[in-house]
């Protein structure tokens, strides 16, 4: 068996089917910085790496473990990174960058209780809003959220097919528990998985402008170091042969291509799990592990006569803004199950125009319980 | 009158010609290859350029060696020298 | 004698369509880009598989008129970000141009670690004691008592000695000269280029726009002026012992010229030792072999 070919059933641990998605996808960089609870990717990484020729490198922050995979990634190796929500904090800088200069890459955040130092072994989903909003300026992000260690293999694998498509770090919301929970995993052989590989362009020289798009195109072709293009990246402003540009039209044209190449492509992005939602009176939105605790209180609510959907958010963002506005004039309500204290509730609150959304905040550490659950549910279905 | 040996060095003393290219436009009057000319061949015109500054100009033309001391010391690429050898 | 119609011969390394660069009059980083890029030249090397890597600051603008793959990134973060592309691509000369500022404040610890790990890349970094794009803000370089924007009494900070901090972390080759050495600074980036281990070269260079002005230095050609005579080359200088202050000499010259195994070198070390003790564990040396 090749090393790379690593296929089958396996147990294995979340964190360590993320490292060997990554390795199947392709990634030969990751740039490291250990932190609880993501510590089990830079290992199982810093041990598979070098037997394919891939580099490790555990650097010496989490600042400099985002920047070097954006290095690594300009040298055309798909890189990736793993932290949790400190550690994020201080990549954003970096992340922000990697928008700017359109840098493709993944970084896994594997949530813990927040703010601050929080509850490093315990976990939470804190960290939505972050990887929305958290470098500061506007750009399209992308966040997968897997809820068992099968899905964030599966997950990992298309958060570097959209890095790759669409040019800009991917995030991938997992939290502690999917981290260390071991379960089966279902590895398929290298030749059955699909990627997506990075468009190189194909102009030579001086022609080629790093920034430069066809019109109904919103990505640019992608040239790596030392290709001959002689080109510039910049985290500056700049126009399509990346040169710094400090006009209004060159900012509101770039800004706007960076949210745009995410917003025109969110049918692709945006994965669901839906399920009777096309006549519920009530829809239950989770994400990530929140939703393995929804889904026996949706079952027992059923027993008690409401029609509930479940709806599940694999890609939280781009949000499904239009699938939410056109629930909400068929149903009585969302409840929104997650670990903060309302992050992606008071995005369904934006988007439910009709009717109304009933929050369900827990702050991390531990679960919502069931009859919490079904309490929410059933106080929105007799609102009615 | 006859040596019993050759000299060192060379019999005539070498002499180089080239050219010196400025670019008025390029200078930001730093004066930096006006003061390292190691045979002030260069000095400040009274004209001004299109930045308002004074380029410099060859005063004594004959003194360059075209040694392109100046064109290393420039920092806005706006002078050049070609040394041609004279044999 | 002009000819305007001719062509300078730096033009081709230059991203010619963006100048006049930004930099003011009498700012040594003109010289210290047209040195680096006759280096680079010198040197040899396919230009083509050169990238330079910058930060934030007057000298971060750098990549930006060099006619290389050059990225300009984030204040502080040059470092890793070229530690990553070199790793990634070890067939790449990677060389940081920054400030004093950039690389030994905000990036004072991606510095002294990329120096202990010697990754093969080549720092320079140009220090004019002074924050300058900001406005002549107090950066780790700025001699004690020297005035700056948020100095008005005098810095009362002591400053870094950067060849000292580079040599203590580690670096394989450590250089200092000022803008005034254009000649020396262009074999010191030859020399450089063509080393493998982590290189770091300091040139000090004049801010007359802010440090000048706060501290009654006159123009940056009386800086010059003032650096030709304080200068002095000693190679054989402790890098420890050699600071530099508003007077007194500035001992120039190449300190440190070892050769000490790069990162990648005890990374293919310690995976050929594992290959000896575990016979089925195999390396695929391809990458295009692999998935």
């Amino acid at each position: 068996m090749r090393i790379s070919d690593m296929h089958g059933e396996f147990f294995l641990q979340g964190n360590y089917a993320c490292a060997e998605a990554a390795i199947s996808a392709g990634c030969r960089f990751f740039g490291a910085y250990p932190i609880t609870p993501a510590s089990e990717i830079a290992e199982r990484m810093s041990y598979r790496l070098p037997q394919l020729d891939g580099v490790f490198v555990q650097f010496e922050d989490e600042i400099a473990s985002m920047a070097s995979i954006l290095g690594a990634s300009w040298a055309g190796v798909k890189s990736m990174t793993a932290t949790s929500g400190p550690g994020i904090s201080l990549m954003l800088e970096n992340i922000g960058l990697g928008m700017m200069m359109e840098t493709p890459c993944v970084v896994v955040n594997v949530q813990r209780g927040s703010p601050s130092t929080g509850l490093p072994t315990s976990w939470g989903q804190s960290d939505m809003m972050q990887a929305r909003w958290g470098s500061h300026g506007d750009y399209g992000s992308i966040a997968l959220c897997p809820k068992s260690p099968q899905e964030y293999f599966d997950l990992t694998i298309k958060a570097f097919n959209f890095s790759e498509k669409y040019r800009l770090p991917v995030f991938i919301m997992a939290d502690a528990v999917v981290g260390h929970m071991t379960e089966k995993v279902v590895i398929p052989p290298s030749e059955e998985l699909e990627l997506i590989e990075r468009k190189y362009t194909n102009k030579k020289g001086d022609q080629y402008k790093p920034y430069e798009c066809c019109d109904d195109e919103f990505v640019p072709d992608f040239a790596k170091a030392g290709d001959g293009h002689l080109y510039h990246s910049t985290g500056l402003t700049h126009n399509e042969k990346g040169y710094p540009d400090m006009s209004v039209e060159t900012h509101i044209k770039l800004v706007n291509r960076l949210i745009n190449k995410i917003r025109d492509n969110s049918e692709e992005i945006i994965l669901l799990e839906k399920r009777d939602i096309d006549d519920a009176d009530v829809i239950v939105i989770s994400y990530g592990i929140t939703s393995r605790t929804v889904i026996p209180a949706i079952e027992k609510a059923k027993k008690k006569g409401i029609k509930i959907g479940y709806l599940r958010l694999i890609t939280v963002w781009p949000f499904p803004e239009k699938l939410i506005l056109e629930l909400s004039k068929k149903v009585a309500g969302f409840v929104v199950a997650e670990l903060n204290m309302g992050q992606v509730a008071l995005e369904v609150d934006r988007c439910a125009k009709y009717c109304t959304t009933k929050w369900l905040p827990h702050p991390g550490g531990g679960m919502h319980s069931q009859s919490e659950i079904i309490k929410a549910i059933e106080e929105v279905a007799h609102a009615k | 009158m006859k040596y019993w040996e050759k000299p060192f060095g060379r019999e005539k003393p070498q002499v180089f010609q080239g050219s010196i290219n400025i670019f008025k436009d390029r200078c930001k009057g730093c004066g930096f290859c006006i003061e390292f000319c190691p045979n002030n061949v260069l000095d400040f015109s009274n004209e001004f350029n299109k930045k308002g500054y004074h380029p410099p100009e060859i005063i004594f033309t004959k003194k360059c060696t075209y040694c392109g001391l100046c064109e290393s010391i420039c920092p806005d690429s706006a002078i050049f020298v070609i040394r041609e050898e004279v044999k | 004698m002009q000819n305007n119609a001719a062509h300078h011969p730096m033009e081709k390394y230059l991203r010619m369509d963006r100048m006049p660069h930004i930099w003011c009059s009498s700012c040594g980083l003109g010289t210290i880009v047209n040195s680096f890029m006759k280096g680079i030249k010198n040197a040899g090397i396919d230009t083509n598989k050169v990238a330079v890597v910058s930060g934030i600051g007057c000298t971060g603008r750098v990549a930006g008129y060099i006619k290389l793959d050059s990225y300009h990134t984030t204040h502080g973060r040059a470092i890793p970000f070229a530690s990553g592309l070199k790793l990634a691509n070890r067939d790449l000369t990677v060389a940081v141009i920054s400030g004093d500022g950039d690389l030994f404040a905000i990036g004072g610890n991606h510095l002294i670690h990329a120096a202990r790990r010697n990754v093969d890349m080549n720092v320079i970094c140009v220090n004019n004691f002074i924050y300058g794009m900001t406005g002549g803000q107090n950066a780790p370089t700025t001699p004690l008592g020297a005035y700056s924007s948020t100095a008005p009494y005098g810095n009362y900070e002591q400053p870094f000695n950067l060849v000292g901090v580079a040599a203590a972390a580690g670096a394989s080759y450590v250089a200092r000269w000022t803008a005034l050495h254009f000649h020396r600074l262009t074999d010191t980036i030859k020399e450089m280029a063509k080393k493998k281990g982590f290189c770091f070269l300091e040139v000090v260079s004049p801010c007359s726009t802010v440090f000048a002005r706060k501290n009654k230095g006159g123009t940056g050609l009386d800086i010059l002026r003032e650096y030709k005579d304080r200068s002095i080359i000693d190679h054989e200088a402790d890098p420890q012992k050699i600071p530099l202050g508003m007077n007194g000499e500035i001992i120039c010259g190449v300190f440190i010229n070892e050769d000490r195994p790069t990162f990648w070198e005890n990374v293919q070390k310690g995976i050929e030792k594992r290959v000896v003790k575990t016979k089925n564990y195999k390396v695929i040396k391809n990458r295009e072999s692999v998935v």
